[in-house]
């Protein structure tokens, strides 16, 4: 199967009035890692939220690997949300454990070796972990699924730059020619090495989707100096 | 090899430079076997498809051959280095040319410094029986 990785047409979110998202139109291929860039408030979060199917659009539709977000997307989808939600009593290990129960596709062992290498304490309960740290967790089990889509929202800003450097080298090590990586965050310069595509939202609408050498190569500049062009304050 | 990237130019261009001047200096050398598209994504901290655009990109040159099966290799062919090797030299003689007119020294003068140094350097090492 080697169809889009993610699909929308004429995609539209209202909440209440306040539109978050205004008839965005996006393919996104299998086997890229793109980045999801905006400034705050401008619908990344909306954008994952929906295809993770937790919000339904106003208008328009979506595919997740040919699906409607809903049961079959989700068991292909691996999601990193913007806050943790994992139990506070539960330990670190316990979470993976979880993990094990819940998806058929989680990798355990990858994921006490990922543990182990962000030296994250197994048997330490979430409740005494530190922010970065609780995020250190989550991201171990999102990384650990073999997952056709991964969304990753905010994946490196909480955690410290060498942490920053071993996520990075996670992505790249398990890059897939069939799966996908949408990354939003505010830290360009820090991923767009890793990128091969970029799509920029500004209040709720797309103003860009190009392939980051291309826009190199065009402007000569590089993606985080464009992003801070085109988003100056 | 230290993998360092610029903010002007294509990600691929800078990753197909570097695996260049590591045929040229190591640790690629003539004929020997280069790490895989993804051990190299990984060592330069960049994408797999990025490595594999800049890997065609010196297939297309001859500097690299793909062997079926076992991989990708740096040629057997010393003209095509030495080609390589001598487009990277007039490529840093023109830049330097280009900043030492821009801090107001002539052509000449230019020469001039660079043998006064090569002179220096030549002496430096009599002194240490280099």
């Amino acid at each position: 199967m080697n169809g889009p990785a993610f699909e929308c047409r004429g995609l539209t979110k209202y909440f209440a009035r306040n539109p978050a998202l205004l008839d965005i139109n996006i393919t996104l291929p299998a086997g890229k890692i793109i980045g999801l860039l905006g400034p705050n408030g401008s619908g990344k979060t909306t954008l994952i939220k929906l295809a993770c199917g937790l919000l339904t659009p106003t208008e328009g539709r979506i595919r997740v690997c040919g699906h409607e977000p809903g049961i079959e997307s989700k068991a292909l989808v691996s999601y990193l949300p913007e806050r943790t939600y994992l139990p506070e009593w539960m330990t670190a290990i316990d979470c993976l454990r979880y993990f094990r129960d819940f998806y058929a596709d989680f990798d355990y062992a990858r994921a006490v070796s990922m543990l182990q290498s962000l030296q994250v304490p197994a048997d330490a309960v979430m409740k005494t972990l530190s922010k970065g740290t609780k995020e250190k967790v989550q991201l171990v089990l999102v990384m650990s699924r073999r997952a056709r889509l991964y969304l990753l929202d905010e994946p490196i800003g909480g955690v410290d730059p060498a942490a920053r450097e071993y996520i990075l080298e996670t992505i790249l090590k398990n890059y897939s020619e069939d799966s996908t990586v949408l990354i939003s965050t505010h830290l360009i310069a820090d991923v767009e090495k890793v990128l091969d595509e970029f799509i920029f939202l500004q209040n709720g609408q797309l103003v860009s989707y190009a392939s980051t050498d291309s826009l190199r190569e065009d402007l000569g500049k590089s993606i985080d100096q464009y992003f801070r062009e085109v988003f100056r304050c | 090899m230290a993998w360092q990237f610029s903010n002007d130019r294509p990600i691929y261009l800078q990753v197909s430079d570097q695996i260049v001047s590591g045929i040229l200096a190591g640790p690629f050398r003539k004929g020997e076997k280069l790490p895989s598209v993804r051990e190299l994504a990984v060592l330069a901290a960049v994408n797999p498809n990025t490595v594999q655009r800049a890997l065609s990109e010196l297939e297309s040159l001859g500097l690299i051959e793909t062997q079926r099966n076992t991989g990708k290799y740096v040629t057997q062919e010393e003209g095509l280095i030495e080609m390589a090797k001598q487009k990277r030299g007039a490529l840093l003689a023109a830049e330097f040319l280009k900043n030492m007119t821009a801090l107001g020294y002539t052509g000449e003068q230019a020469i001039d410094l660079l043998r006064q140094t090569k002179g220096e350097e030549g002496k430096a090492n009599e002194r240490t029986g280099v």
